[in-house]
């Protein structure tokens, strides 16, 4: 077991009716790293990002969240004991997602997501998204509205440091410009970026994204590259991706898990991913044993 | 510049318009025989007698083909040469003319209203003023003030309420029957029914809390009749269908208004009408209009407005970002029936007597018809709408001449419904998302852009 992850999702199976959709997965995700789950179509990765998101209560398995150092993983097994969700302590939290609902997975845990297809607020001005985003802690500010109702400048001042904030992400998209627009209006390249930016406004430990590069130009592409690195780098945040565009994965992740119908079938570096013939039997579509007579046919 | 080519001129279809015509003249027919074609009545000997009335029908049959005509004839004609007469700059004019308008509108009309009372009383004097104030102005204000309640419900946070007036009810019997109990003021049950009918509102909210759209909608109505039911049936404690009356009347700071010698128009050493009372009354329901319209303003620039929006735009965006959206959608029901409610109590005060008549679910569609016709979550258009509806209603009945064409017995008042079918209809092939379907939004970085109706959601929940 990785000692420094994030997350770990363990013998996670979900059924939809007689349908596995997820079978007995495995996998952990690094603090600080970009970690992508592939696989082909239907493999089940948008599910089990709805089991880790709370979306969905998982059939069976566990799903954790360490907020805090690697000796917080020791008391993992305690809190499954236990009925609670969460243990928070001096060392940190952790959390065990199945156990939450999905707003809770968001505003207690931290781990925010975005959509394969996008969701944004389409009506609302790109500024406005950003700080829906920011509800939480506004609605603190505001005094559960009642400090707001009121006028007082104590949410004034909380309401212009969100724009502030709103307005980096803005900077950083490179959608400043359009941050009085309606969302709706953007191209389809930057509802993405902005997707991202408003999901990194709920200050998440790990983001969740899928299928980020889907429908996207090669520059556009590349522009998204640069923004998950600098996610990475230069801010706390670990990041879970999936991707169907193997340039994006094979770039910028750290650390690959494949799954096919459900079932991880891959799991390690890039390199070992890549190179792991189970991998390319999968996407292919065939056997493992004829991956060499098919790859030479189309000429791989 | 090049002369027009002939395939751009718009050709009027002369045969296809009477066609159209011949078939809203059959449809017609067909819908109105049945209704108006036909009356039964009692005759001297209390038999029932039917009475054909093929005139009245007739007209209706022609006016209806005439509709179509024109508008196949004339107002689409007119359209499309509009259309393909397209002058540059001309959307940026009107832009800017519809922002200039909209700038002085609200102070223009905000002191129309406040002295409204005195421009009446100016026009028609001492003898006229109590109708105009009190069915123009009061009655208008009641449902300016329900329609921006609801409004928050439907328009903002996107949940269609077809029970609306269960809340209403709830605010007028609160005040109504612990008034008469205990003897509170005005001032103090106000908030009490407004607390109540919001209790109300959340405990309406948990059961349809994961109910969207139509079925939503369903249970909505369902509970705007168990409250009528209610009112109806428990006859002890509501009076069933006599309902309450001699409910209190609200106070000038304590003094009654009446003839007494510790009256109004005796403590002030005037002489007594009832004018002074409607004049009151008409300052009250300003004020809580007014405050309604404050409290929601403020509100959608707060996190709690602005999560209602968006929870209008998309549910599951909301819950990703960690938006409680139970909470959101309780307060949405409590905040529109706590006005419901505050309406309601007024109404009470002002009528003197309630029955569950006065809570039909025509009531509910009247007020919802209002919000929609508006533009959902445009607090102006609703407002534009109230007066247009509820004022066109009150208008029909001084509307003396109609009898001279329709009858003696023409009544009408009852045509109302009639009315807003039409005004529906008109306003929703005109402007389908309503009067004023665009969007303020809650905060800008730069400047404030309004929103184009097309991007924003109705809401389906
Ligand atoms: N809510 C649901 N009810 C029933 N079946 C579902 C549900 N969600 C997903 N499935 C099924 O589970 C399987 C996995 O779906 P999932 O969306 O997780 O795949 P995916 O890997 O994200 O595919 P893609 O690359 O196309 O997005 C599919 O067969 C799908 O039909
Ligand atoms: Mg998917």
């Amino acid at each position: 077991m990785i000692p420094d992850a994030i997350l770990r999702v363990e013998h996670l199976t979900m059924r939809f009716g007689g349908l596995v959709a997820v079978h007995d997965l495995s996998f952990a995700a690094r603090r600080g790293e970009i970690t992508a789950l592939i696989g082909p179509n239907g493999a089940g990765k948008t599910t089990v990002f709805n089991c880790i998101t709370g979306f969905y209560k998982p059939t069976e398995g566990r799903i954790a969240l360490n907020r805090g150092g690697p000796s917080l993983w020791n008391e993992l097994d305690a809190l499954t004991a236990s009925s609670v969700r969460s243990r928070k302590g001096p060392g940190g939290s952790l959390y065990l997602l199945e156990r939450m609902s999905d707003y809770l997975v968001t505003m207690d845990a931290r781990v925010a997501r975005t959509f394969q297809n996008i969701r944004l607020f389409r009506g609302m001005t790109v500024l406005e998204n950003l700080l829906v985003a920011q509800h939480n802690k506004l609605m603190i500010a505001s005094g559960f509205t009642l400090f707001g109702i009121l006028g007082l400048p104590v949410y004034a001042r909380a309401e212009s440091a969100a724009i502030e904030r709103a307005a980096a992400w803005l900077e950083k998209i490179g959608l400043i410009d359009r941050a009085d627009d309606p969302a709706g209006d953007l191209p389809y390249g930057a509802q993405r970026r902005l997707e991202i930016a408003r999901a990194m406004c709920t200050d998440p430990v790990l983001l969740c994204l899928d299928e980020p590069a889907a429908g996207l130009n090669p520059r556009e592409s590349t522009e998204l590259n640069e923004l998950l690195l600098s996610i990475r780098d230069e801010t706390d945040t670990s990041v879970l991706l999936i991707e169907h565009d193997m340039s994006v994965v094979m770039q910028i992740s750290d650390h690959v898990v494949v799954l096919d119908y459900g079932v991880k079938i891959s799991d390690g570096s890039r390199e070992d991913v890549r190179n792991d013939p189970k991998v390319i039997a999968a996407y292919l579509g065939v056997e493992e044993d004829e991956v060499e007579a098919v790859a030479s046919e189309v000429g791989l | 510049m090049t002369a027009p080519s002939p395939a751009s001129e718009p050709r009027t279809d002369v045969a296809r318009a009477l066609k159209h015509a011949a078939i809203a003249g059959l449809v017609s027919f067909g819908m109105l025989l049945p209704l108006i074609g036909f009356r039964t009545i009692q005759d001297m000997r209390n038999e029932l007698v039917l009475e054909t009335r093929p005139l009245l029908l007739a007209s209706f049959v022609l006016l209806t083909i005439a509709g179509s005509l024109l508008v196949s004839l004339v107002l689409v004609p007119w359209k499309q040469r509009r259309a393909a007469a397209h002058i540059p700059g001309e959307s940026v004019r009107r832009a800017h003319w519809r922002a200039h308008v909209a700038k002085w509108l609200v102070p223009f009309a905000l002191g129309f209203v406040v002295l409204y009372p005195v421009i009446v009383l100016l026009g028609t004097g001492f003898g006229g003023a109590v109708k105009w104030i009190d069915n123009f102005g009061i009655q208008i204000l009641i449902y300016v003030m329900l329609g921006w309640g609801l409004n928050i419900v439907v328009g903002l946070a996107g949940l269609l309420d077809l029970g609306y007036v269960a809340f209403y009810a709830v605010g007028a019997y609160s005040y109504a029957l612990l008034a008469k109990e205990f003897g509170l003021s005005f001032w103090i049950l106000l908030p009490l029914a407004g607390t109540l009918s919001a209790f109300w509102g959340i405990l309406l909210g948990f059961p349809v809390l994961r109910l969207r759209g139509d079925y939503l909608a369903i249970v909505t109505l369902a509970f705007g009749e168990i409250i009528r039911l209610i009112l109806i049936n428990w006859v002890d404690f509501t009076g069933g269908y006599a309902g309450v009356s001699g409910i209190p009347r609200p106070t000038f700071f304590g003094i009654p208004f009446n003839a007494n010698d510790d009256g109004f128009a005796a403590v002030f050493g005037l002489e007594f009408t009832p004018l002074y009372r409607t004049i009151f009354l008409y300052y009250v329901i300003l004020g809580l209009a007014l405050l309604t319209a404050f409290v929601t303003v403020r509100l959608r620039r707060l996190p709690v407005g602005r999560a209602w929006e968006a929870l209008r735009e998309d549910e599951i965006a909301c819950r990703s970002l960690g938006l409680n959206t139970t909470n959101t959608k309780l307060t949405a029901f409590a905040m529109g029936a706590m006005f419901g409610g505050f309406a309601g109590s007024f109404f009470a005060a002002r009528q003197g007597f309630i029955s569950p008549e006065s809570f039909t679910f025509m009531e509910s569609a009247i007020i919802l018809a209002i919000v929609v016709l508006g533009g959902m979550g445009s607090m102006i258009g609703v407002a534009i709408a109230a007066v247009a509806m509820i004022g066109g209603t009150e208008i029909m009945r001084e509307l003396e001449f109609l009898k001279l064409i329709f009858g003696q017995d023409f009544e009408p008042t009852q045509y109302r419904m009639l009315l807003f079918g039409l005004a529906m209809v008109l306003i929703m092939i005109w402007k389908p998302r309503g009067l004023i379907s665009t969007r303020e939004p809650s905060a800008f970085l730069k400047e404030r852009k309004t929103v184009a109706a097309t991007f924003v959601e109705e809401g389906r929940g």
